[in-house]
């Protein structure tokens, strides 16, 4: 492995791989966060297994961005040495977990999200994310089942809770927009049937995110879906600190093997 | 496949033991050499002890409702809560390593390991309930400095090398002690411990490979590797109790078969099985004196520091503070969630009537 | 103040398709949905299982151990329900 970060090939099919793959990556990092601080430790376990379900994603992507790419890099070349603005992750995956309500509250928007996107892509041209999709499409089924089952309890429960959860999804909002959005270079993707387009699921997301804001007595905002960039590389304060956790090891000992 | 290997492995590990005649001490629940027992004679009226003890000694296991002296309700409660202390509050030096971790293939091991200890703890509440006690009552006890763990978490994780050694060394001398407790005469106990030792098994072969990576490695990684020996050798020696002599307890949990081997047996067990693997590391085990007496053919070690384990168990560890801390915060920040999940239930319940 | 208690659930799992569902733990749970969910994390991260149940622990009837005498021992002496109790000739073979 190069102890000097990867330059990245701008090849677009590499590029909506790496953007998923890095989603995952950065999430399953954000939730392996609360191993041993949980709320009950039976919630631990729940929140490491959707850790590691997003790391398994992850990896897997990473493996066929190498062989898309073919420069002879390997998942950990991907994950662990490229430049913060070669990270293609969105804003909202990035974000500080905050209170449980925030961690519940992201898990739940993306999830949403992701497994109307799976499903849709188990259906890819491309036999090999077709095959990825098999697999995570069963995993982040249950990711929302998990944390759409938190947000009623929460919405429900205490003035307390209710409280949090209105705040962390008000927190959260602006960042889902992200996820609905395709970028320039997937267009072609898009049309060969390769990849999905998201703004096609921006219908059925935002439905499926009503019902369960209903069945807990929460209110989505009305705030504009304004923050974007992450895709791009743009990235907030905290993927700065996320990465210096993250990479600490492979830049502190370059080229050595763990 | 490998689930079936990995219980092939579990059943070698088992009757390799079986064959031993030693007594035992619960290394994750050392605290208890220092507690006097209640005497066996001050519970029950004779003839009951006699039976139960003849249950005991027909090797039948005693399940939660029979009939069983207060003193070994209690001497369980508090091991086996105890047990689960240590694997709760032995997530945390582990922890500190997974957002750090320098692979992806290292991350969800060590993410899968400590996750691993969370269930653990699980199974091991859920045993001490049996017998009466609230994980919840147990857990509270242990926040307010009340109840023991073992005093091997009380150490810090500076590098990624400690998560080799932990893994090698202290998971490893785990294994000693727990293998022999899938034979303890309670059964809900037993049955933890044998979840527990199936799902382990992967945890030491994890630790060594990490150590054998980093033997094999850069000199930084090589010095790493052996700076975490040096610091993790001598208090996993500890883990395994004070010497026999200096044992204040009675012999009621071997008499109940609770236990079934001696801290200085079980502590010559693992110095005998892990020296020759330091060796194979290339490492050296920090022990000026330590060499293999051709006649017993036992590696006999050097003086043990025995104030340094009784001010960790008193407190005074490097990380003592910082432990009981976290899970405290963890459960503070906490409360308002189960709160919130009991609220939200109690209202569902009252929806539906 | 003391930590407020979640109910205890019995867990039972279906290891594969064709076995019985075997009693594995217990675990707290405020409702049925969170007790699967944790039994599901808690005991079937290594391909355990292909079905859970979960019983409110309060919910089981269990036998009690002062009546094993009159509950079990009786049986015991009735070996003619065991087909090793009647005798067939080698001659006629396996039956």
């Amino acid at each position: 492995m190069p102890a000097t970060s990867i330059a990245l090939a701008t090849d677009p099919l590499l590029r909506f791989i790496l953007r998923r793959a890095d989603d995952a990556l950065v999430l399953g990092h954000r939730l392996s966060e609360w191993c041993g601080h949980a709320p009950m430790l039976e919630e631990d376990m729940a929140l490491a297994n959707i850790a590691l379900d997003l790391l398994g994603q992850a990896r897997a992507l990473y493996a066929y961005a190498g062989v898309v790419e073919g420069a002879g890099h390997d998942e950990d070349a991907y994950a662990y040495l490229r430049d913060p603005a070669d990270y293609l992750n969105l804003l909202l995956v990035e974000q500080p977990n905050g209170d449980f309500a925030r961690t519940i509250v992201r898990v739940w928007l993306y999830s949403a999200f992701m497994d109307l996107w799976w499903q849709r892509m188990t259906a890819s041209k491309d036999a090999q994310l077709a095959a990825i999709a098999a697999r995570a499409v069963k995993e982040v089924a249950y990711h929302l089942r998990h944390a759409a089952a938190w947000v009623v309890r929460l919405g429900d429960g205490t003035p307390e809770s209710h409280q949090r959860a209105q705040a962390g999804l008000a927190l959260l909002w602006p960042y889902a927009g992200e996820m609905l959005t395709s970028e320039p270079d997937e267009a072609a993707l898009i049309a060969a049937g390769v990849a999905c387009d998201p703004e096609t699921l921006r219908a059925p997301w935002l439905g499926r995110v009503k019902a369960v804001a209903a069945e807990a007595g929460i209110s989505l905002p009305t705030t504009p879906f304004s923050q974007q960039g992450g895709r791009r590389g743009h990235h907030g304060e905290a993927m700065g600190h996320l990465l210096a956790e993250l990479q600490y090891m492979q830049r502190t000992y370059p080229a050595a093997q763990w | 496949m490998h689930l079936l290997l990995k219980f092939i492995d579990f059943c070698k590990i088992v009757s390799y033991f079986s064959g031993l005649n030693l007594k035992d001490v619960a290394m994750y629940t050392q605290g208890l050499t220092h507690e006097p027992e209640a005497a066996v004679h001050a519970v029950g009226d004779e003839a009951a002890l006699t039976r139960f003890q003849a249950r005991i000694d027909g090797e039948q296991r005693i399940e939660p409702n029979d009939a069983m002296p207060a003193a070994y309700r209690r001497t369980l409660v508090r091991q086996i809560s105890q047990h689960a202390h240590s694997e709760i509050v032995g997530m945390l030096p582990e922890g500190n390593w997974i957002t750090r971790a320098p692979t992806l293939r290292r991350k969800v091991a060590l993410l899968a390991k400590v996750q691993d200890e969370c269930g653990h703890g699980l199974y091991l509440y859920a045993a001490a309930e049996t017998l009466d006690a609230t994980r919840e009552q147990l857990y509270d006890d242990l926040l307010a400095g009340k109840a023991r763990y073992s005093s091997i978490f009380n150490y810090p994780t500076p590098t990624w090398a400690d998560i080799g050694a932990i893994g090698w060394l202290v998971d490893g001398a785990a294994l000693m002690n727990q293998i022999p407790l899938c034979r303890c005469s309670y059964g809900p106990y037993a049955r933890a411990m044998i979840r527990v030792c199936k799902e382990e098994s992967f945890h030491q072969r994890q630790g060594y490979e990490i150590m054998l990576t980093l033997a094999r490695g850069t000199p930084a990684q090589q010095r790493m590797a052996q700076d975490a020996l040096n610091r993790w050798w001598w208090p996993c020696l500890m883990m395994f109790g004070p010497p026999d002599g200096e044992s204040q307890h009675s012999d009621t949990s071997t008499l109940w078969k609770i236990k079934r081997f001696s801290n200085d047996e079980l502590r010559q067990k693992f110095i005998d099985a892990t020296v020759p693997q330091a060796h194979f590391l290339g490492l050296t085990i920090p022990d000026a004196a330590l060499r293999f007496d051709e006649a017993t053919g036992h590696w006999q070690h050097g003086a043990i520091d025995w104030e340094e384990f009784r001010q960790v168990l008193a407190g005074n560890g490097p990380c003592n503070n910082e432990r009981m801390a976290a899970r405290r915060k963890a459960h503070d920040e906490g409360a308002w969630v189960r709160e919130a999940a009991l609220a939200h239930a109690s209202k569902q319940a009252k929806r539906a009537a | 103040m003391a930590t407020p208690r979640f109910p205890l659930w019995e867990v039972f799992i279906r290891s594969r398709t064709g076995l019985a569902h075997r009693h594995v733990g217990s675990l707290h749970a405020v409702d049925a949905t969170s007790a699967l969910d944790a039994a599901r994390d808690l005991f079937t991260r290594r391909n355990e299982g292909v079905s859970i149940w979960v019983v409110p622990s309060a919910s089981l009837v269990a036998s009690d151990p002062g009546d094993k005498a009159m509950m079990f021992d009786p049986a015991s002496d009735k070996i003619y329900r065991h087909p090793t109790f009647y005798e067939v000739p080698d001659e006629v073979g396996h039956m």
